[in-house]
């Protein structure tokens, strides 16, 4: 398995997600507590002058997170910053990326961003990642 | 809506990192990882216990800012941000409360005047050490603040 610290300035973790659907989107609300009836109910959508329905940009920013999941034995996210930059609709396709831009003594630091299936940008940020002693 | 927010916080509101909702949370967000779920792997792991996703803190309850009445519908979510000293751990008590940091006005495009909010919330645990800051910046936009009648 890969560990955090074998990946060199520029590598990059890269994930495609399923397209996205109504019940993932009644999945998070039930599970954050979050039931702003935008991202489940057609009617309300289309109430609030939306097209459709759209992702609650939490979800997005929480499925950004498990791209660093799995080296939780080596370190945390000390900082996770995003702007949401753009809706995430039904059907839409995102792949989440992580580039490693920089290094400073324990920190990695990653420019994440999640992508739709037109490579537009919906949510951007960055990751502090603290690798312990 | 006024300057007024500015400061004014919530009491402390009691709040443990649940087991059942962890897993939950991780499955809503894709990420059944055994870090969060799986009881043996979280002892085995340098924590010696399961933690939770770094955006789980969207579940608390951070109580009602005395004062302060933010819409439910139209928000703007703009920016967000998470600042840890550690990981939550799975069955821990977290006492969270927030804190309106910032309101500002700006005039957008169509000449509608569009609200600023930053919401700062906290999450301590038991001997009052912070564990999590969690900073949001939201957006009152003008029909909004129609509605509101502000």
């Amino acid at each position: 398995m890969i560990t955090i610290t074998d990946l060199k300035l520029g590598d990059r973790l890269e994930v495609t997600l399923n397209p996205v659907t109504r019940l993932d989107l009644i999945k998070y609300a039930g599970a954050s507590g979050d039931f702003n009836p935008i991202h489940t109910i057609d009617a309300e959508a289309k109430n609030a002058g939306l097209p459709g329905i759209i992702a609650h940009g939490m979800w997005t920013m929480g499925n950004l997170s498990k791209l660093f999941t799995p080296y939780y034995g080596e370190g945390f996210i000390k900082e996770f910053k995003i702007r949401f930059a753009g809706m995430v609709f039904l059907n839409d396709v995102l792949t989440l990326k992580a580039d490693l831009v920089d290094e400073k003594d324990m920190e990695l630091i990653f420019n994440v961003t999640a992508v739709n299936q037109n490579n537009k940008e919906t949510v951007r940020g960055t990751v502090r990642f603290v690798r312990y002693e | 809506m006024s300057k007024a927010w500015i400061g004014k916080q919530s009491k402390k509101v009691k709040n443990r990192v649940d087991r059942l909702l962890v897993k939950r949370f991780a499955e809503s967000i894709g990420d059944l990882h055994p870090f969060y779920i799986d009881e043996e792997f979280g002892k085995n792991s340098r924590y010696g216990r399961n933690i939770a996703p770094p955006t789980f803190p969207r579940t608390f309850e951070y109580g009602e800012i005395a004062g302060v009445d933010l819409p439910k519908k139209g928000l703007i979510h703009g920016e967000e941000t998470y600042i840890y000293s550690r990981p939550l751990f799975v069955d821990e008590e977290i006492y969270c409360y927030a804190r309106i940091e910032e309101y500002y006005e700006k005039v957008g495009k169509n000449g509608g005047k569009m609200g600023f909010v930053i919401i700062k919330r906290f999450g301590e645990d038991a001997k009052g050490e912070l564990i999590f800051t969690e900073i949001q910046n939201v957006i009152i936009t003008e029909a909004v603040r129609k509605e509101m009648k502000v």
